[in-house]
Parts: structure tokens; sequence; C-alpha cells
């Protein structure tokens, strides 16, 4: 059961990077003078009176390896902290914006593979047709255009006049899937697509240049001289080959996806866990952004070992090592 | 003796004179790449639009001074509406209209270019220094130096940056500084990669066992015999680099983690903007034109130089050749068969 | 006659034992096994001489190469330059003497950098030992250019622009920059053109009157080291089987692998060929991994008997022969004819009635190995 134990190895590696991760974190935020620890971590509106709780609350008069070792317990104990600001405690931020940003992810990651794969897989299989010219065309297009300007182009040319025209489908803002299917997808489809463009031309591209390259290989040609027919040779055999360094660029991609979110959120007023870091950045508000960057850390390198197990099971030789 | 050495024709003299007669300089790599780049009319146009867009960017003052608009002054009597709303394009010596405070469009996206092209091409040529250095170093020396730079690398490359950004804005307050270490922190972990793969593959080869035995230490083999082969795949990595640092700028800004208002930048003019475009188009479009037009330039340069860069573009370019040749042919022997016989 | 007796000793190897370590993976990777590339060689190569290393893949002469070049630690053993032990220096120590010895290697097409112009290759021995710069230096690597053969105005060419044997002149003439003493010749023909071939061997030849250079050459081409060796050593698996001055390999071979080489060689005249013997030897080259008991050609050897699975053989010399100098006689190198063998082939001996011998004009596929069957024949009388 060599995969176990690659599994077991991965989860261990990405045990410590969590953990690099929240030292790094603490060190970077704790590691200064108190008082502006304090007031960071107090909120911009706080009063003296508030600040002085905070350096009582949090021990910030203690030695820096105290409150280190406090730090680590309360993150082992899921205790992110409490928001000042705000007045409630980090992880019920959390929960709060867990479900847009969920939603965003894994709609947004559903569109892009299926669409980029797909396309990247016709252009290839019709190379220098007219389809693989206008799909190159646009790939450029995509890749040339940062998310914000998707998302602002979006909601500037489609959103709006729809809106305006008395079309209410399509909108901004958040609505959950339990308010229904349909809103669900209205609210949520704009932000889908603008996250998803750069990312299908990347995998567009990333695909057809893998399965261009596959398809002339001599073990293709030797596929087709048995007499397969194409179809076969391509969806057996040639895609299979090709889309294993499409899975492992998935990996590192996934970190990037986060960026992609916080500019989605923002602009389409989500409220998911990036909107909310951006606000706290604006308001000094320290907690929430420490919890949000161990929660993204902790996602990211999930990501990973899950975008690992799938190459692993891909690429057979990738488990004897 | 045959009859060709009785007549006194000495073979390998008259080699020698026709090698001696064509040209005894080799050309290098950058050479050939060049001129088939100049034969790729995309590559040529992209090329030409950089040029311009830094030439606009270098004039930005010039025009600043031409206009009697300075590029952080508002001018509320010319620039505004009745309704304290921005004027559209070409209205009141404006040429590209006003931005949400009266301010002159035109000059601001002209200093946004100064901004962006420089965070671009700044970060990116450090970036480049360094991810080459550290790749050449992993890739040579191997053992547990690799192992820890490889995996430095890996996790440089896998961590999200705007995780990093929100984090040291909050902690040292967004700046240009900031921003440049930034984008060249996460732009060097690419190169390094590429760098390390190839350094890895090239120094198996025996040239490198000769200069070993020759005597030469690591360093004179890292830069002299093992970086001029990695020319081909930095260069084009690290065109295609820039268009990622102008973007990166762009939405840090956007985000308000980069650039601070007053100072224009393409990402915070289009932040600004976004609650304006009911009324003011122009203060969207123009700024995310010249974004999208730098950006893809670069693409497209990029992408030409890696087509470039690969010797099987020859036979493209021949087999074009012969096609029009061809096709020139025909249409003359077409001629020909139309007109009968006189 | 002092020349002639051979006494002065530019290079020797001691009992130099290399293994490369086999690791296998897991969660931590841990050595399986070793591969004994050069197991327990000793040599000496006498100044001014070339000493011939033939041997098939996997002999260990490439590896035995880069140990006596000091490209590779060896793990037992000593490496004695011109008096000077450098299996124990450093790499700074190490810089001055790799002036004295240099490499030509058997690729012509990976040997040079595609990417640097081959003034600059050839210039870079000047370059790294800081001896000449400049025009200086550019003079002194047209020189070279012009000595091996190349058109000295072609100094800013790429390594792309020349033919296989123009850029093994090219290699040629690297490694004499430095006038060093030794060379060290790893298959340099191996991957030319016949004709070609008697081109670079007749400018090495030259090139060894003129500066007194001397070699360390490897093949696996026996007629070809035949005409540049002044003394010849035979590699199997590790291990020197045979050595002997080169006329004396050639005319009285004694070690059975030896004869199976020589008789493989192709014969330029198709009569002698039909009617010579084709010695083809069993199986293939055993794995250096796991090298077999005792003798290890004997699980391929026509002569071999049971004492051959056990005993190691000795090198020992030709007893009926007087060495003609006294330096290091016994070595492989020396002048003395050395066999590691329980049953040297004695002159006249025809391998073919060993058994195991198909005439070169049948192409049969070879008949049980003999070996075994003694082998087999002799634990059954042990039990019996």
């Amino acid at each position: 059961m060599a995969i176990v134990g690659y599994l077991i190895r991965r989860l261990l590696t990405g045990a410590i990077v969590v953990w690099v991760v929240a030292t790094v974190t603490f060190f970077l935020f704790f590691a200064r003078p108190v008082q502006t620890v304090a007031r960071q971590l107090a909120g911009r509106a706080a009063t003296p009176q508030v600040i002085n709780e905070v350096i009582n609350n949090l021990g910030l008069n203690d030695s820096i390896m105290t409150q280190y070792w406090h730090f680590l317990d309360n993150l082992l104990h899921g205790n992110l902290g409490f928001s000042y600001f705000t007045g409630v405690t980090v992880d019920q931020m959390l929960k709060q914006d867990l479900p847009p940003t969920v939603s965003l992810v894994l709609g947004a990651t559903v569109l892009w593979l299926v669409f980029g794969l797909s396309v990247g897989i016709i252009s290839a299989t019709r190379a220098r047709s007219v389809f693989d010219r206008v799909a190159s065309v646009g790939v450029l297009v995509g890749l040339s255009m940062p998310t914000f300007v998707v998302g602002e182009l979006l909601v500037g040319f489609v959103f709006q006049p729809l809106y305006s025209g008395g079309f209410h489908w399509i909108n901004t803002g958040y609505a959950g899937i339990t308010s229904g299917i349909g809103p669900f997808v209205g609210h949520m489809l704009l932000p889908w697509i603008t996250l998803a463009t750069v990312q299908a031309a990347i995998y567009t591209r990333l695909s057809r240049g893998q399965l261009l390259e596959t398809l002339g290989e001599d073990y293709i040609r030797t596929a087709r001289a048995k007499g397969l027919s194409e179809r076969r040779v391509v969806f057996r055999h040639a895609v299979r080959a090709a889309l294993t360094p499409v899975v492992s660029q998935l990996g590192v991609d996934i970190g990037q996806l986060l960026g992609g979110v916080v500019v989605v959120e923002q602009v389409f007023g989500l409220g998911g866990i990036g909107q909310t870091s951006i606000q706290a950045v604006g308001n000094d508000n320290l907690p929430v952004i420490i919890g949000f960057v161990i929660i993204a850390a902790v996602f990211v390198v999930l990501a990973n070992i899950i975008v690992d197990l799938v190459y692993a099971a891909l690429d057979p030789r990738v488990r004897i090592t | 003796m045959s009859i060709l050495e009785e007549a006194g024709f000495d073979a390998q003299q008259a080699a020698d004179n026709l090698e001696s007669a064509r040209s005894v300089q080799g050309r290098t790599q950058l050479q050939l790449t060049w001129r088939r780049l100049r034969n790729d009319p995309v590559s040529m146009i992209a090329l030409a639009v950089i040029i311009l867009m830094v030439i606009a960017a270098i004039a930005a003052p010039a025009v600043a001074a031409l206009t009697h608009h300075a590029v952080d002054t508002a001018y509320p009597d010319t620039g505004e509406d009745a309704s304290g709303n921005p004027v559209g394009p070409g209205v009141a010596g404006f040429l590209l209209g006003t931005d949400s405070t009266g301010r002159d469009l035109l000059v601001r996206v002209l200093y946004g270019a100064r901004i962006s092209l420089f965070v671009g091409v700044v970060s990116t040529l450090i970036a480049i220094v360094l991810g080459v250095s550290i790749g050449l170093i992993a890739g040579y020396f191997g053992g547990i130096i690799d192992t820890i730079l490889a995996r430095f690398t890996d996790a440089v490359l896998a961590f999200p940056f705007i995780l990093l950004a929100i984090a040291l804005a909050t902690v040292f307050g967004p700046s240009l500084t900031l921003i440049m270490v930034l984008i060249t922190f996460f732009s060097w972990a690419g190169i390094a990669r590429i760098v390390r793969g190839q350094a890895l593959s090239l120094k198996e080869k025996e040239y490198i066992e000769a200069a070993r035995s020759l005597g030469a230490g690591p360093f004179r083999i890292m830069f002299i015999d093992i970086l001029p082969n990695l020319l081909a795949p930095v260069l084009v990595v690290g065109t295609l680099l820039i268009p990622a640092a102008i973007v990166f700028e762009s939405t840090l800004s956007f985000l308000g983690l980069g650039i601070q208002a007053p100072t224009p930048s393409w990402g915070n003019m289009l932040s600004d903007a976004s609650n304006f475009y009911q009324v003011a188009w122009w203060y969207v479009v123009f700024p995310a034109l010249f974004l999208l037009i730098t950006t893809l330039a670069f693409n497209l340069l990029g992408d030409g130089i890696r087509d470039a860069m690969d010797p099987r573009t020859e036979r493209l370019i021949a087999a074009r050749r012969l096609r029009r040749r061809g096709k020139r042919k025909a249409r003359a022997v077409t001629v020909q068969a139309q007109q009968p016989g006189k | 006659m002092a020349a002639e007796r051979g006494d002065d000793v530019l290079v020797r190897v001691e009992n130099v034992v290399k293994y490369f370590p086999v690791k296998a993976g897991g969660f931590i990777r841990h050595t399986v096994g070793h591969v004994h590339a050069v197991d327990d060689v000793s040599l000496v190569i006498e100044q001014g001489k070339t000493l011939g290393l033939v041997g098939e893949t996997g002999s260990g002469k490439s590896t035995l190469a880069r140990c006596v070049a000091g490209l590779i630690p060896v793990t037992k053993g000593k490496v004695i330059f011109n008096g000077t032990e450098i299996t124990k220096l450093s790499r700074s120590a190490m810089r001055p003497l790799r002036r004295e010895v240099q490499m030509i290697f058997q690729d012509p097409y990976s040997s040079l950098n595609p990417r640097r112009r081959v003034g600059a290759i050839i210039g870079d021995p000047f370059a790294i030992h800081k001896i000449a710069t400049g025009a200086e230096r550019k003079r002194k690597v047209q020189e070279l250019m012009e000595r091996v053969g190349l058109n000295p105005e072609h100094f800013n060419r790429f390594p792309a622009e020349f033919s296989g044997g123009q850029r093994q002149r090219i290699g040629v003439a690297r490694a004499l920059a430095l006038r060093p003493k030794l060379i060290i010749c790893d298959e340099p023909v191996s991957a030319l053109d016949v004709s070609i071939q008697a081109q670079i061997l007749n400018l090495l030849k030259d090139l060894q009157a003129e500066y007194g250079l001397s070699y360390l050459f490897i093949a696996h081409d026996l007629e070809v080291v035949r005409h540049v060796s002044n003394k010849v050593a035979v590699m199997y698996l590790g291990r020197v089987g045979e050595s002997a001055p080169a006329e004396d390999l050639y005319d009285k071979p004694r070690h059975p692998y030896t004869v199976a080489l020589l008789s493989a060689a192709p014969a330029a005249d198709p009569d002698t060929a039909a009617a010579r013997q084709r010695i083809i030897l069993v199986g293939d080259v055993p794995s250096p991994i796991d090298p077999p008991a005792g003798c290890r050609f004997h699980p391929r050897c026509p002569k071999a008997q049971e004492i051959c699975a056990r005993v190691e053989p000795a090198l020992v010399r030709d007893p009926g022969k007087e060495p003609e100098g006294e330096s290091a006689t016994d070595v492989p190198g020396g002048w003395a004819h050395v066999t590691a063998c329980h049953f040297p082939v004695v002159p006249g001996e025809n391998l073919a009635t060993a058994g195991a011998a198909v005439p070169a004009s049948i192409t049969a596929s070879p008949a049980k190995s003999p070996a075994k069957s003694a082998v087999n024949s002799a634990a059954k009388e042990e039990l019996s």
C-alpha cells in the first residue's frame, strides 16, 4: 500500500508547513513594541482602556516565547482570537465567511477545469484550425486580463444594464444555497466566470501544449498504427499522459487562487474570507488577519495534498519513489 | 598523380580559400533568435507597442506641461460639469476626460504607466538575477544544498502572495518599496525552478566534466559554462514575468494594498473608477485599456520570443516562403494560360 | 637504452577500489548494495609511453580513468602521480596538478560546450590557470589549432560548425594547451568514422613524439589500441585479466577472454576470416553489483574448471619470459606479461576444441557452456 505511506508522508509535511506558517505569522506580528501590537489587536477605534484590556488579556507583557506557547496552544484548541473591533470571536467571523468563499472556489474550479481542459483538448486535436486560432487569441486575451478588470467589466457592462433593465436574477452580493438554487446561481454566476477566466486561459494553453506534445510521441503513433479509432487514441492514451503536468500545475496554482478569491469577493461584495480580511487591513484589525492567514495556509496545504494524491493516482511512478 | 593535381589544382587550398572568404564569425543564439523574431509580424507589433508605451511613460511630465494639467491637481472649474461629475474625453482640453475629482485623466494614466513599467521591469530584473543565482547553485551543487533550496523554491511558488501582501501591508503599511519587494519575492521562484532543472541536467554533460578536469572551480563552471545554455528559457520566462508583475501591482493597488492615492497607478485608478462607471465610463475604460494593451503586448512578445528560440521555427518560416512563392508562380501561370496565344 | 627499458614511472595506481552505492527508496533512502566498478586494480604508466586499456562496457575502464584523473574519489587504494599521492589531495591542492593531467573525451558532440566559441573553449586552460590573457592567449590558441590541424581563423566559430573529426581535434587542442605530462584518452575515436579515426590516432602519435606525452588510452576496439599502445591491459568486470607489451599480447594472448576478444576482431582478408575459429562467449557480462565468485570470467570461460568458481586467480608473470626492465615488473603496465588465470592458454592450444568454439562461417547458436558441464561433473564426482 505504497499510497498510504505516501499519504502519511504528505500529511506530516503539510503539518510542518502549517506550523512554519503559524510561527512566521506569529513572529511577524507579535515581535514588535507592545503598544503597536496592542493597538493593532484592539482595532482602529480602540480607546486606551481597551488597549490595556488587550495587553492584559493576551499577556502581551510576557516574554515573547511565553506568548508563542500560548499562541500555539490556542491554535491547537481551535481558538483564533477575538476581534475587538467587531466584538465577535474570529472563528465566528470565519464561520460566517466560509460559505461564500467555498462556493466561489468550488464553482469556479469546476467551471475553469471543464472549460479550460475541453477547449485545450479540442484545440490540440484540431491544431491550426479556425477553432484553434480563435481559441489561441481568446487565451492570450484572458491571460492578459487581471481578475479585477474582468470583474469590473462584468459588473459594469453585464450586471448594470441587466439590472436596470429589470432582469434581477443576476445580482451582486451573496445568497446561500439555503435561499434556493436559483438565487444562489444568480448571485454566483458572474463571480464564477470572473475567477474562472484567467485560470481557464492558463489551463487551455497548458493542456493544449501538453496534449500536442503527447500526440507526437511514438507510442501514440503505435496506437494509431494498431488501428485504434482516433477518439480512443486521444482519450484512453494521450489525455492521461498529458494531464499529469496539468495536475501538478494545479497544485502550484491553488495558492494563487486565493489571490483571485480576494479580488472577486471585493468586486462583487460577496463578503467571504477575502473581503473580510481586506477590510481588516483597513481597520487595523489584526486578529482577523492572523486567523485568515492560518486558515488560508491550512487550505493551501490540504488542497496540495489532494492534488498530490490525484497526481499519484494518475502517475504510478510517483508512488514508487 | 591525378589529372587535377597535375594541373596544379590544390583541393585543400581551394577549400580553405572558400571558407575564409565566408564570414568567420559564427552567429550567436541571440542573433539567430532576433533574425527569426524580425520575421514575425505579431511580435514586431507587440515590440513597437511596448516601445511606444515606454516613450509615453517617459514623456508623462512633458504631456503634463503641454496640457498645463499637473498630475495631482484637481481642476474643478474646467474638469467637472455642473453636477460635479467628471467631464468626458475631448471636453475643455482634457483629451481623455477627467477623473472623479477633476484631474486630467490622460496625464494620470501616463504617470500610472511609469509606475507599472518601472515596477514590472525592475522587479523582474532583480528576480531574474536572484532566480538564476539560486537555481544555478541548487542545480550544480546538488545534495543537501539543493534539497534545501529546492524545497524553499517550491514553498515560495505555492505560497499565496495575497496573504503575504495583506500581512506585510498590515505590519509595514503599503508603499512602492513594499510592492517591489513582494513582486520580486514571488517572481524569482519560477525562474529558479527552471534554471535548477536545466542545471541539473546540464551538469552531467561531458563538457562540464571536461571543465572540471581542467581545474575550473564551481563558480566558473556555473556562470561561464552552464549559464550561456540557459539563455533561452530565462529570456522567455523573464519576458512573461513582466506582465505578471504589472498585473500583480495593479491588483494590489486596486485592493488598497499597493500604491496609495493620490499617486496614480492603473490599479488604484480602476478601484476609484468602479464607483463612477455609471457617470464616467472613460474613467474605467482608459486605464483598463492601457493596462490590457501593455500586458497583452508583453505576453505576445514573450510568446514570439519563445517561438523564435525554437529552431523548428526555421522550417515554418521556410515553408511559408515556399508557399508564397508557389502561389505567385501559380498566379503567373494562370495569367499566361488565360492569354490565348496571339 | 634507458628509454627502452622505461624505468621512469609517471603514474602508479595501487590497489584502487571504487564502489558506487546503490540506493533504494522508501521513506529514508538507504544503501542496498554496491556497484563494484573497479575492484583492486594496480597499474603503472611509464613516462613517454602509452598504456592501452581494453574492456567491454561495464569493465570499469572509464571509472578507473576518472580515478586516475582525480575526477572521482577512490573508495580504497592510491593513485600516485609523479611521486605525489593525488588520492588524498583537496580540490585546491589538486589544481596545480590538473595542468599535468588532461583528458580527451569520447563524444565529440557533447564534450564541447555548444554555446561557446571554439577559441574560448581551447583558451579555457589558460584562463583557469591564469597563464595568458588577451592577445597572448589568442596567439597560443591559434598556435594550438594549427598544430592539431585546424584552421586558426576559425577561432570564433561554434562547435556546431565543425565535423566530428574536427571537434575531436578541438578536444585534443584543449587537452594539449598546458603541455601536460599525461593525457587520458577515453575512447577518443569510438564515435568517429574509420577514416577519421586514423587521422586522429596519427595526430596523437605525432604529438606524443613531439612533446614526450604519456597516454592512458582507453578503448574497446583492439585494433585501434594496437596501433597506439606500447603496453596493453585487458580489464574484465573491474579487474585486470591480462597485461603485456602490445606485440606480446597480440601474438601470444594467454587469458581466455583476451583470446576471445582477439578472435572477434574483424580480419581484412576474407580467407583468413573464414579459416579463423571464432570463439563465441555464451551469456552476457554479469552485473557488477554481484560479481561471480572466484574468477569473474568463469561463467563464460571455455576452459573453466571447478577451481575457477572458488578461487580468484592472482596476476602471475608469464614463467617463460624474462622482463626487460626492473621497474614494477609484475604490475600491469610494466614490461612483464602477466595474466590472472588458473589455466592460461598456451601457444598452439585451440580453444575451439575446449568445446565452446564455433567456426566463424557457421552462425548457429552456441552449444551449452562447457564451463557449466565441467562444474556440474566435478560437483557430481564430489557427491558420489
